[in-house]
C-alpha cells in the first residue's frame, strides 16, 4: 500500500514500481551466480576447522594429506604470509582491530581456521582435511562476555601484532576490543529529577544471516598472471584491497568480479574466504573454488554480535525524557570485526530518536572464545532498539501512560537535531546534522490505525490464549557521513541506450534497478535504455559497497550527478543539430525538444557524436559523499496471541509503517520492508545459537536453527509513508535495514500487554515464555 | 602412499532431463544435485545440501523433489524437469512472468525452486487457496522477501494459467 504524494506526480520513472531489471533472467534460472560457471580445471578447496575453543597449535602434520592422490596444495600457518589484518570489509583505514591472519598458530573459537586444501575433487579435498593431524595445547576459554574482562581471564589476543590502525581505545590484554564513552548534558541530575526510572538490562542474542547462497569464491590467474576473484561479496573494492594485502601482492594484480549474489544481509560484508581461495589458486597455478557448507556458514562465518544493553531511563510525570543512559556490553567473539562500529551504532542509531537533554552512552566490546560477530542488517540498532523500546514501555506502564503517547511526546521531528549525532560516529566523533525529513508521526498514526491500537489496547484477555498489541519506533541512517563514497559512470551508445557502470553492489536488493531508474529519470528516457553493470573492480568506478544503508541514497546521488553530466553533453550536441541555444532545449521521452517543437532523438544525438561532426564519446563520471546520514523512520505494531499453557507466541498481525523518503521503486521498497520484518520476527521468536559447554554451536542446520518458511508467515502489512529528503536522489532515504530492528521490542511489548510478563532476553521461545509466566528465570 | 579407501568407481546414470536423454557420469556418493549442476543445469541451486532449503527442487517424474536428497544412481531411468525447461528471460513461462511482475524476486537464488514448487501446485490445484499455497511452498526457504510477494506471484500465476496464458 503506497501513499501517492504530490511530488510523485512529477516523475516518470522514479517512484514507479518498475520491473526489477534482472528478475526475468533470475526467474529463468540463468547461470548468473558465482558457482554457475567454473573455469576449466577448477580445483576444489576445503578448510580444516578448529574443534576446540582456545588453543595453541603445537604441531601440524600434513604428510598424510599431501600423499593423497589429487591433493594439489595444503596451506597451514607454517607456509602462508603472516599478515595481521581484519576480515571486516570496511573503508580504509578500517575501524576494526587488526587481529586476524590467514592462518594462525593459535585458534580462538570452535570453527576457527586451521588449514586449507585444494584438490582435484571436493571429496578428495574433504578427505585430505581429515588426514591433517594437529596437536593442540588447549587453553582456558571465555564463554561468557560478562567474564571477559575479569581479573585473570585468559587473554585471547596475546599476539604482539594485535592493534587498531585508527586512534581508538583497544586493550587486547584485557580482552577489550573496543571502548567508547560519551555524554551530553548532566545525566545524573537528569535521572535524579525523574518522576520514574527504569533500570534494566536486555539481551539480544546470537543469530546468523542465513543467505540462501552460502559464501563462495572462485579464484584463478588470467593469462597475464593477474589474480581474478569472482566472489559472492557485498564489498568488491574492499575485497580487492584485502586480498592484495593478505596475499602480499599489488592491488593492480587483483580483479574482483561480483556476479549475482544470493543474499548477504551483512554476512558478505566480510572478506571471509577470498584470501584463502586466492592463496590456494596462486600456489596451485590453477583455478580454485572455495565454498561454505550450510553448517560452516553457522559455525565459522559471521553472526549478529550478542549484546547486553543496560538502560537507565528517567521520565518526568508527563512522560518526557529527562535522562537516558545506555551501557552496551558487546560480545565480538574471537575476532573484533565490526565491534567498534556495531557498538557505536547501538547508540548513534537509537539514542537520537528521542529528544533528551541528558544522555550517556558507554560501549565495551569484548573478545570471547565464541563465534565472531560481524555486520548484520540493523548493525547494532537491532540490539539497542530492543533495549530502549522495551524500557520506554516499562516506564510508561509505571506512570500509567500509553506507550504510544510517550513516544509521541518525545520523538525527533523535522528540523530537530540531536547532540548524539555530533558526539557519536563510526568509532570516532560523529557529524552534526538536523533532520530534513521525518514522517514518524504519520507512521505512528497509520500503523496504530492499521493494527486497531485503541480498541485492542483497551482489551485484557484472561483465558489460556491471551492476545495483546505492542509497538515500537525506529530509525537508522543512510550511509556513513563524510566516510562513504559512491561513484558511477554513464556512457551513451548509438541507439540511445546507456551503459551505467556502478561500483554499488546489488546483492539481491534491486539496487541495479533503482540506480537505473534514477539515471533514466534524470535523462528523461526509459529504464530499458539502461544497461547496468555493477561492481567489477577492473571496469566500474569505486564504491564502498552495499552496507550502512547507503546505496540508494549515496550511490543514487552519484548516478544522478553522472546522468546530469551526460544530459548536458546531449543538449550540447542537440543544440548543434537543431541550431538552437542549449538553454532553450529540454529532454523528454528519450529525445531533445526545442521551443519551436523541433526535436532530435537521443539516438540521433549519439550517432552525430560518434560518427558525424566533432566526434566524441558522450560520457560522464561522478562521485558522491554525504555530510549527512538522514535517518529513515518507522513505527512497528504487532498483535500476538500467547498460549499460556504451552508458551507459544503466535504473531497474528504485524504492521510496518516506514518513512524512507521517496521510494524510488515502491515494490522493491516494500520487498525490503517485508523481508527485514520477517527476518526480525523469526529472530525474535525462533532463531538461536545453542552451544555445548565447550563452545561448539550445536544446531548448525536449518533443521535445528529455525528460520521462518512460507507456512510460518503471519499477516504482514506494509505502509510506505512518503516524505522528501532534500539531500537524497529525488527525495530518497534508505530502507534496507531499519525494519529488522522492530520485532524484538514490538513483540516483547505485545507479549507484556497480553500476559503482564516482561521478556528481556531473546528469543521469545515457548520455554522462555513459560518460565517467565511461572516467575522463574530460564 | 596413503591408502585411499574412498569409493572410487564411476557409475553412469541414464536419465531424461528436460526431455533430452542424458548419460551422466557420477560417483556412487554423488547426488542428483551434483550431477545436474556438473552437467550445466545451473538453475538447480545448492543452498544447504541437507534437504532443508528447497533451492535444489526439481520435478522427478512430475513430482517435486529435492535433488540433494536423491543419489544420482536413484535417478536412473527417471524424467527430471528443471526451470530451464519452462522458459527463458525473453520468453518466460507464465509462472516465471508472474514472479517477475509480482516483485517476488530479490536475490533470485531460491526462485527456481519456488517456481517449480508453484508449477507442481498448479498442476494439482489450478485455483489454490492461500492455505494450499502455504503448504505447497513450505519446503522452500527464502530469506529476502518475507514471502508476501511470492504468495502474490503464485496467485497471479494461477490466474495467468487459468486464462490460458500458456505459450
Amino acid at each position: 500500500m503506497s501513499d501517492s504524494s504530490q511530488e510523485s506526480k512529477r516523475w516518470n520513472v522514479v517512484n514507479h514500481p518498475v520491473t526489477k531489471i534482472d528478475a526475468a533472467a533470475l526467474a529463468a534460472g540463468a547461470p548468473l551466480f558465482c558457482d554457475d560457471e567454473l573455469p576449466p580445471g577448477t580445483l576444489f578447496g576445503a578448510v580444516k576447522w578448529s574443534p576446540v575453543a582456545h588453543a595453541r597449535i603445537l604441531r601440524i602434520d600434513t604428510s598424510k594429506a599431501a600423499a593423497l592422490p589429487g591433493v594439489q596444495v595444503i596451506l597451514t600457518h607454517e607456509n602462508v604470509p603472516r599478515v595481521v589484518r581484519t576480515t571486516a570489509g570496511q573503508g580504509f583505514p578500517e575501524p576494526s582491530p587488526y587481529d586476524f591472519t590467514m592462518l594462525d598458530r593459535k585458534v580462538r573459537f570452535v570453527g576457527d581456521r586451521v588449514a586449507a586444501v585444494a584438490a582435484d575433487t571436493r571429496e578428495i579435498a574433504r578427505h585430505a582435511i581429515e588426514l591433517i593431524e594437529v596437536e593442540y595445547e588447549e587453553l582456558p576459554a571465555i564463554m561468557d562476555a560478562r567474564q571477559a574482562m575479569a581479573d585473570g581471564a585468559p587473554v585471547i589476543h596475546d599476539e604482539p601484532e594485535a592493534r587498531m590502525i585508527i586512534v581508538a581505545p583497544y586493550e587486547p590484554a584485557r580482552n577489550l576490543a573496543a571502548h567508547v564513552k560519551v555524554a551530553v548534558g548532566d545525566l545524573q541530575a537528569g535521572l535524579e529529577s525523574a518522576a520514574t526510572r527504569v533500570i534494566e538490562t536486555y539481551e539480544a542474542h546470537y543469530a546468523q544471516h542465513c543467505p540462501i547462497e552460502p559464501h563462495i569464491t572462485i579464484a584463478w590467474q588470467d593469462g597475464h598472471g593477474r589474480l581474478m576473484v569472482r566472489t559472492s561479496t557485498q564489498v568488491p573494492f574492499h575485497a580487492r584491497r584485502i586480498v592484495a594485502q593478505a596475499c602480499e601482492i599489488p592491488v593492480r594484480d587483483v580483479r574482483v568480479i561480483k556476479p549475482r549474489i544470493g543474499g548477504g544481509f551483512g554476512a558478505k560484508q566480510e572478506v571471509l574466504i577470498e584470501d584463502l581461495a586466492a592463496m590456494l589458486a596462486l600456489r596451485a597455478g590453477r583455478p580454485v573454488k572455495l565454498e561454505y557448507t550450510r553448517s560452516e556458514e553457522f559455525i565459522s562465518a559471521r553472526t549478529r554480535h550478542p549484546a547486553h544493553v543496560t538502560i537507565d531511563l528517567g521520565l518526568d510525570p508527563e512522560g518526557r525524557f529527562v535522562g537516558l543512559d545506555m551501557k552496551v556490553l558487546l560480545n565480538t567473539g574471537a575476532y573484533g570485526a565490526h565491534a567498534l562500529t556495531v557498538g557505536c551504532n547501538c547508540g548513534s542509531k537509537v539514542l537520537p530518536l528521542y529528544q533528551c537533554a541528558n544522555v550517556g552512552f558507554e560501549l565495551n566490546a569484548v573478545y570471547t572464545n565464541l563465534p565472531v560477530g560481524g555486520a548484520y542488517r540493523g548493525y547494532g540498532a537491532t540490539q539497542a532498539a530492543f533495549a530502549l523500546e522495551s524500557a520506554i514501555d516499562e516506564a510508561a506502564a509505571k506512570l500509567g501512560l500509553c506507550p504510544l503517547e510517550v513516544r509521541r511526546k518525545n520523538h525527533i521531528g523535522p528540523g530537530d537535531t540531536s547532540p548524539i549525532f555530533k558526539v557519536l560516529g563510526e568509532g570516532t566523533e560523529g557529524v552534526e546534522q538536523s533532520i530534513g525529513s521525518c514522517g514518524l508521526s504519520r507512521c505512528i498514526d497509520l500503523g496504530a490505525e492499521a493494527i486497531g491500537w485503541t480498541e485492542k489496547r483497551a482489551r485484557r484477555d484472561e483465558g489460556r490464549r491471551r492476545r495483546g498489541v505492542g509497538m515500537c519506533c525506529l530509525m537508522q541512517g543512510s550511509s556513513i557521513p563524510e566516510v562513504d563514497m559512491g561513484a558511477a559512470s554513464l556512457k551513451m551508445n548509438e541507439d540511445g541506450s546507456f551503459n551505467l557502470l556502478v561500483g554499488a553492489t546489488d546483492l539481491g536488493t534491486g539496487s541495479d534497478t533503482v540506480l537505473a531508474q534514477i539515471a533514466a529519470e534524470t535523462l528523461n528516457t526509459d529504464v530499458e535504455q539502461m544497461i547496468v553493470l555493477s561492481s567489477d573492480t577492473d571496469i566500474t568506478p569505486f564504491d564502498v559497497g552495499a552496507y550502512a544503508s547507503s546505496t540508494t541514497y549515496l550511490s543514487g546521488m552519484a548516478v544522478q550527478k553522472a546522468a546530469a553530466g551526460v544530459r548536458r553533453q546531449i543538449l550540447e550536441v542537440a543544440s548543434q543539430i537543431l541550431e538552437l541555444p542549449m538553454e532553450s532545449l529540454h529532454t523528454a521521452n528519450g529525445a531533445v525538444l526545442g521551443p519551436d517543437g523541433k526535436s532530435v532523438s537521443f539516438s540521433e544525438v549519439a550517432i552525430r557524436s560518434l560518427y558525424g561532426k566533432n566526434q566524441h564519446q558522450i560520457q560522464a563520471v561522478a562521485s558522491h559523499i554525504s555530510e549527512k546520514s538522514p535517518p529513515p523512520f518507522s513505527a512497528h505494531f504487532a498483535e500476538v496471541e500467547v498460549d499460556t499453557a504451552t508458551g507459544l507466541v503466535r504473531v497474528l498481525k504485524y504492521v510496518s509503517a516506514v518513512d524512507c523518503g521517496t521510494a524510488i521503486n515502491p515494490q522493491l521498497a516494500e520487498g525490503q520492508i517485508e523481508g527485514a520484518t520477517l527476518n526480525g520476527i523469526c529472530y525474535a521468536l525462533t532463531e538461536r545459537y545453542l552451544f555445548s559447554s565447550r563452545g561448539k554451536m550445536r544446531n548448525p542446520s536449518f533443521k535445528h536453527y529455525k528460520i521462518f518458511g512460507p507456512a510460518d508467515l503471519p499477516e504482514l502489512v506494509t505502509i510506505l509513508v512518503p516524505t522528501y529528503e532534500p539531500t537524497g536522489p529525488y527525495g530518497a532515504k534508505s530502507v534496507s535495514e531499519i525494519c529488522i530492528n522492530g520485532p524484538l521490542p514490538a513483540l516483547a511489548n505485545a507479549i507484556f500487554h497480553a500476559t503482564g510478563v516482561r521478556l528481556r532476553r531473546g528469543p521469545f521461545s515457548p520455554e522462555a515464555v513459560l518460565s517467565a509466566l511461572a516467575g522463574r528465570p530460564l | 602412499m596413503v591408502e585411499d579407501n574412498r569409493p572410487s568407481q564411476t557409475i553412469s546414470v541414464e536419465l531424461k532431463v528436460n526431455g533430452e536423454n542424458q548419460r551422466l557420469n557420477a560417483s556412487p556418493s554423488d547426488t542428483l544435485l551434483d550431477v545436474l549442476r556438473r552437467a550445466g543445469y545451473a538453475s538447480v541451486k545448492r543452498g544447504c545440501d541437507e534437504g532443508d532449503c528447497g533451492s535444489c527442487s526439481v520435478l522427478v517424474d512430475g513430482v517435486l523433489q529435492r535433488a540433494c536428497l536423491i543419489y544420482a544412481g536413484q535417478a536412473q531411468g527417471r524424467e527430471v524437469t528443471t526451470v530451464e525447461s519452462l522458459g527463458t528471460a525473453r520468453r518466460p513461462h507464465p509462472i516465471q512472468q508472474a514472479f517477475v511482475e509480482a516483485g517476488a524476486i530479490q536475490c533470485g537464488f531460491c526462485t527456481p525452486g519456488m517456481v517449480l514448487a508453484t508449477h507442481a501446485l498448479l498442476q494439482e490445484s489450478p485455483e489454490p487457496s492461500d492455505d494450499e499455497i502455504r503448504d505447497a511452498l513450505d519446503g522452500n526457504l527464502c530469506r529476502c522477501t518475507g514471502y508476501v510477494k511470492i504468495f502474490d506471484a503464485v496467485r497471479l500465476a494461477a490466474k495467468k494459467m487459468r486464462k490460458g496464458d500458456v505459450r
